[in-house]
C-alpha cells in the first residue's frame, strides 16, 4: 500500500484528498462526516466580515450532456451566511478533534489591511492549519470589490499577501481566479507578496443556458440570471491548463499548487499531481455523489503508485511538468498515422465523414459485395487523431507511430520555417 | 405399445458439446463493463446492497470500474464475499441485488451486477493476486465440516483472524455445489477449484478431504480436539417421491446425475434419455433439464406441482429453461412411474389445483408423459448419520439444524451455516454469509469478546 500522505506549505494530511471551500465545508456536521468518510483534509467555506451575506434561492445550475448529469455545474452563491463567531467555534472543535486533518479556512474580507489583519487573529486563536485567500470567487462578491475583483489584479494580490503574511504566523494560501487572460500574472504576484501556495482554480464565469420559454438565464431568480462560476468535469482540462502553466514557470518555481477544477476520480487527482500539485481539492463531484468517493480515490490512487512502483506522492509529483512544453519544443519530424482494425470495426462510417467533410480526405469509404469498409490513406493522413476520437469502439482505431529515422526537430529548427531560413542566410 | 427406452451417450458431435456447454454467459469486455459501470447512480445507502445477502458495497466497487480502480473493485467485493466470483456467475440476481437496482423503478433495466463483479474479480484472479493477509496468529484451532461455500467461507474468515482451520471434506474435492453442483455451463474453466485455491492461498487452512462426519470422524471428536467446529454439511440424502416405480431404471436423482456431468472430462460419456421428465421446481430442476437438452435430449419436460410463482427457481431460471426449449407444466404431481423390462417409460402424473385452504387438491385427473429418463429434483435433507457417535444431539428441526442469528447450535461450541441450517435459502451467497457470521461469533467467543 503505497504511502498517501501528503505535505503542502507544511500543512500535513494523511492523503491529498480535499474538499474545497464551496458548501460542502460550510459548517461541523458536513466537515466532521467529510473526515469519517476519509477526506484528507477541508478547505472551510470561505469566512467574511459580520453581518453574514444573504443568499438568493436558486443557486445552482448543471449542463447534463447527453444523460450525463452535471458535467458541467455553476453557482451563484456567495460566502459562507452564517456569523463569523460559529464558523470559528466550529472551526475550533472540528481542528480539536480531527489534527491529523487538513483543515484551512478560506477568507474574504474588503480589501483593507485591517480587516485582513482582524480576520486572520480571529483564525488564528481556532488552530487552524492554514489561510486561503479567496481572491477568486466570480460572481456577487466580485461586485462588492473582493473575491475576483482582487484576484485578477495581480497588484492587488501582492498587496493582500503581504499584509496577510505580516499579520500572521499561518501558512497563507492563494485561491486563484482563472477569470485573467495569463494565469502566471497572479500566480507570480502571489507569490511576490509572500504566499506559501497557491489554490486554482476557481470558477469560470459562466452562464449555464437560456430558457427559451421564460427567456432567462440560468440558473435563473425570479427570472433573471446573474453569471455563476462554472466548474464540473468540463472545467478540468482548463485547470490542469493552467497548473501546469505555474509549475514550469521559473519565476513560480517552488510555489506548492493545490489542484482544483473538475476531479472526480483518483486518475484525475493523479493527472493534478504529476502536473505539480500538492493536495488535490474537490467539490462537485462530492456533491454529486456524496463524500463516500474519496474511498474509491483512496484506493485507486493506492493502487496505482503500487503498479507503477511510487512509495510516496512525490516519487511522481511533477512528473509530467518537464514534458509540458511551448509548441515550439514540439518535435516536427514525429509521425503517426491511423491504423483502423478492420475486426472491431463495426461500420458506422463517423471516421470517414469525420475525415471526409472536415480534416484530411484519409479514410476511403469502401463498398464490397454490399458490404462497407473503411480504409485508412496512409499517404494523406496527417495524423490529427479525430477519427480516433470519434471512433466509438474502444481500441479500433489507433494511431501508430511511423519511424521517420529523423532526429528531434523543433520548428525553430525546421527547414521549412522560413525564418530559420532567413537566419540561416544571415 | 411403447418403445424401448432410448438412453444414449455421445448424441451429439464434440463440436456441439463444446458449444453447448461453453460459458452461459460470456464474461463482458473492458468496454461493455465500462458502459454498464457507468449505468450505475452510485445510489446513496443503496438497495443493491441490502439486497445482496453478503452486504458487498456494490455502488462502491462499480465506481472502482469505472475509474478504472478494478483492484480496489475486486477487493471491495471480495471483502464481503470471498466467493465473490462464483456469486457473480451463479447467484439469482434477478430477485437479488438486480431486482433492487433503482433503473428498475425508472422503468429500465437493471445495471448488469453480477457481469459487473464477475468482471472485477476476474481481472484479480487473471493477475494471481492476493489481497487478503492473516491476522496476528492466535494458536487456536477450529475445525470445519464441509468444504462447500458456508465452510470456506468461516475458513477464509477464521484464517484471516489468525485462526488455524482445519477442513475435513468427504469428497476428494472442495467447493461443495460450486464443484458438484452447479450446471456446468455456469462455472467454465474450472472456476470453483480456481477459487478454492484462491481461498485456500491466505494460508493457516489444512484441506483434509475423503473424511466423512459419523463415518471416519465424529463430532464428539471434534468437539474434543478442537476449540470449536463449524458445520457446513450441506444436505446429501434426497427425497424419495414415494411413488410406484421409482425405483425402475432410468429413475435418477438430479444432484447425482449433474455431479457426474461436473466430474467428467468427456460429456459425450454422459448418457441421456430421448425423452425427459424432470420433477421439481427448484433451480437443481432446472440446471439438471436444461444440461440435458444440452446433451441432445429430444424432450425435456420439468412438472411441478404448483404454478410459476411457486417455484423456487427464479423468473430469470424459468426463463432460461423456455429459452434452451425445456416445456414447463404446473399443477402436477407424479402418482406412479410406469416401466417396460425394468425401465422406466412413461410418468402419469394427477393434476393438483389449490383447494380452499390453499393446500393442493388431487383431482383424480391423470395425464401421462412419455420418458425414458426422470429426474427426481425435490430437494435434499440432511443425513443423520452424520452425527453418529455424538453423545449430545443438536436440535434439528424439519431436517435441518437449529441456530441463533449468530449461526450458534444447540450444542456448545458448534456452529452451523449453509444448506445444513433451518434458516437456509439454499444459495451460495446465504452460505458464505452464514459462514463470516459464524467465523465472526466463533472469533468473540475464543478471544473472550
Amino acid at each position: 500500500m503505497a504511502d498517501l500522505r501528503c505535505e503542502i506549505a507544511g500543512v500535513k494530511a494523511p492523503n491529498p484528498f480535499w474538499l474545497a471551500s464551496a458548501p460542502p465545508t460550510d459548517k461541523e456536521y458536513n466537515v466532521v462526516r467529510a473526515f469519517k468518510a476519509g477526506w484528507g483534509g477541508v478547505v472551510w467555506k470561505t469566512l467574511g466580515e459580520d453581518p453574514p451575506v444573504v443568499n438568493t434561492s436558486s443557486r445552482y445550475g448543471a449542463l447534463h450532456y447527453r444523460g450525463y448529469r452535471m458535467m458541467g455545474f455553476n453557482n451563484i452563491e456567495l460566502i459562507s451566511d452564517r456569523p463569523l463567531e460559529v464558523n470559528l467555534q466550529e472551526i475550533k472543535r472540528v481542528k480539536r478533534d480531527w489534527p491529523d486533518r487538513a483543515l484551512l479556512v478560506s477568507l474574504m474580507v474588503p480589501c483593507t489591511e485591517d480587516s485582513w489583519k482582524r480576520i486572520l487573529k480571529r483564525v488564528e486563536e481556532t488552530e487552524a492549519d492554514g489561510v486561503e485567500l479567496n481572491f477568486g470567487c466570480p460572481h456577487g462578491m466580485s461586485e462588492r470589490g473582493m473575491g475576483s475583483a482582487v484576484g485578477q489584479v495581480p497588484e492587488y494580490i501582492e498587496m493582500v499577501v503581504r499584509w496577510c503574511k505580516a499579520a500572521t504566523r499561518m501558512p497563507v494560501f492563494v485561491k486563484l481566479t482563472p477569470n485573467v487572460t495569463n494565469i502566471l500574472a497572479p500566480a507570480r504576484a502571489a507569490k511576490a507578496g509572500g504566499a506559501d501556495a497557491v489554490s486554482l482554480i476557481n470558477t469560470i464565469n459562466s452562464v449555464m443556458g437560456v430558457d427559451l420559454d421564460t427567456m432567462a438565464p440560468l440558473p435563473s431568480v425570479h427570472g433573471k440570471g446573474a453569471h455563476g462560476g462554472y466548474c464540473g468535469p468540463a472545467v478540468k482540462p482548463i485547470a490542469l491548463c493552467m497548473v501546469g502553466e505555474i509549475a514550469r514557470d521559473p519565476e513560480c518555481r517552488g510555489l506548492p499548487i493545490s489542484g482544483i477544477g473538475g476531479i472526480e476520480t483518483w486518475r484525475d487527482a493523479a493527472e493534478f499531481i504529476a502536473m505539480g500539485a500538492g493536495s488535490v481539492q474537490v467539490c462537485t463531484a462530492a456533491m454529486h455523489y456524496g463524500f463516500k468517493i474519496v474511498e474509491d480515490m483512496i484506493t485507486g490512487l493506492s493502487n496505482w503508485m503500487d503498479s507503477k512502483g511510487y512509495r510516496t506522492l512525490d516519487d511522481f509529483r511533477g512528473a509530467a511538468v518537464p514534458n509540458y512544453v511551448d509548441w515550439g519544443q514540439l518535435d516536427m519530424n514525429y509521425v503517426v498515422k491511423a491504423r483502423i482494425d478492420q475486426d472491431k470495426c463495426i461500420r458506422c462510417g463517423l471516421c470517414h465523414i469525420a475525415c471526409e467533410d472536415t480534416s484530411h480526405q484519409s479514410i476511403r469509404k469502401i463498398k464490397e459485395n454490399g458490404k462497407r469498409r473503411y480504409e485508412v490513406i496512409e499517404e494523406e493522413c496527417v495524423g490529427c487523431n479525430l477519427c480516433a476520437h470519434v471512433c466509438p469502439v474502444e481500441g479500433c482505431i489507433t494511431m501508430v507511430e511511423v519511424e521517420t529515422g529523423l532526429p528531434y526537430v523543433t520548428w525553430a529548427e525546421d527547414p521549412r520555417n522560413p525564418q530559420r531560413l532567413a537566419k540561416a542566410a544571415e | 405399445m411403447a418403445e424401448a427406452p432410448d438412453v444414449r451417450a455421445g448424441r451429439l458431435s464434440p463440436a456441439e458439446y463444446e458449444r453447448n456447454f461453453a460459458d452461459a454467459h460470456p464474461p463482458l469486455t473492458a468496454q461493455q463493463a465500462m458502459v454498464e459501470a457507468v449505468r450505475c447512480l452510485f445510489c446513496h445507502d443503496a438497495p443493491c446492497i441490502e439486497a445482496c445477502p453478503t452486504g458487498i458495497d456494490i455502488p462502491r466497487f462499480i465506481r472502482g470500474i469505472q475509474s478504472g480502480n478494478l483492484k480496489g473493485a475486486a477487493e471491495t467485493i471480495l471483502e464481503a464475499n470471498v466467493m465473490g466470483g462464483t456469486c457473480a456467475r451463479v447467484c439469482p440476481t434477478d430477485v437479488l441485488c438486480e431486482g433492487a437496482c433503482v433503473r428498475l423503478a425508472e422503468g429500465k433495466k437493471p445495471v448488469e451486477i453480477g457481469a459487473l463483479q464477475r468482471h472485477a474479480v476476474d481481472w484479480l484472479f487473471e493477475r494471481g493476486i492476493q489481497p487478503f493477509t492473516r491476522g496476528p496468529i492466535t494458536g487456536e484451532r477450529i475445525a470445519v465440516v464441509g468444504a462447500g461455500p458456508a465452510g470456506l467461507a468461516c475458513a477464509h474468515a477464521l484464517a484471516r483472524l489468525g485462526h488455524e482451520v482445519v477442513i475435513f471434506e468427504k469428497r476428494a474435492k472442495a467447493g461443495g455445489l460450486n464443484e458438484y453442483g452447479i450446471a456446468a455451463y455456469k462455472m467454465v474453466h474450472d472456476f470453483a477449484q480456481r477459487e478454492v485455491d484462491f481461498i485456500l492461498g491466505i494460508g493457516g487452512i489444512e484441506l483434509r478431504t475423503g473424511i466423512e462426519l459419523g463415518r471416519d470422524v465424529t463430532l464428539g471428536e471434534l468437539r474434543r480436539d478442537f476449540a470449536a467446529v463449524f458445520l457446513g454439511l450441506g444436505l446429501q440424502g434426497v427425497h424419495a417421491l414415494g411413488v410406484e416405480g421409482e425405483r425402475l431404471a432410468g429413475v435418477q436423482d438430479a444432484v447425482a446425475f449433474i455431479e457426474r456431468l461436473r466430474q467428467t472430462r468427456d460429456l459425450s460419456t454422459i448418457p441421456v434419455g430421448r425423452q425427459i421428465v424432470v420433477i421439481g421446481g427448484g433451480n437443481t430442476a432446472v440446471d439438471v433439464a436444461v444440461q440435458s437438452k444440452r446433451l441432445g435430449a429430444e424432450t425435456v419436460t420439468i412438472v411441478y406441482r404448483r404454478g410459476p410463482e411457486a417455484m423456487s427457481a427464479t423468473p430469470a431460471e424459468q426463463e432460461w429453461a423456455k429459452s434452451n426449449g425445456v416445456a414447463i407444466r404446473h399443477w402436477a404431481r407424479p402418482v406412479a412411474i410406469e416401466g417396460v423390462d425394468g425401465h422406466v417409460r412413461a410418468v402419469v402424473f394427477e393434476r393438483t389445483p389449490l383447494d380452499g385452504a390453499g393446500r393442493l387438491e388431487g383431482t383424480g385427473e391423470r395425464f401421462t408423459l412419455p420418458a425414458d429418463q426422470v429426474f427426481k429434483a425435490i430437494g435434499q435433507k440432511l443425513v443423520p448419520s452424520a452425527f453418529n457417535g455424538t453423545a449430545e444431539l443438536l436440535d434439528v428441526e424439519n431436517g435441518k439444524i437449529v441456530v441463533d442469528a449468530e449461526r450458534r447450535t444447540t450444542l456448545d461450541r458448534v456452529w452451523a451455516g449453509g444448506d445444513c441450517i433451518a434458516a437456509s435459502v439454499d444459495l451460495t451467497v446465504a452460505a458464505v454469509e452464514d459462514g463470516k457470521l459464524a467465523a465472526a461469533s466463533i472469533h468473540r467467543y475464543l478471544m473472550g469478546g
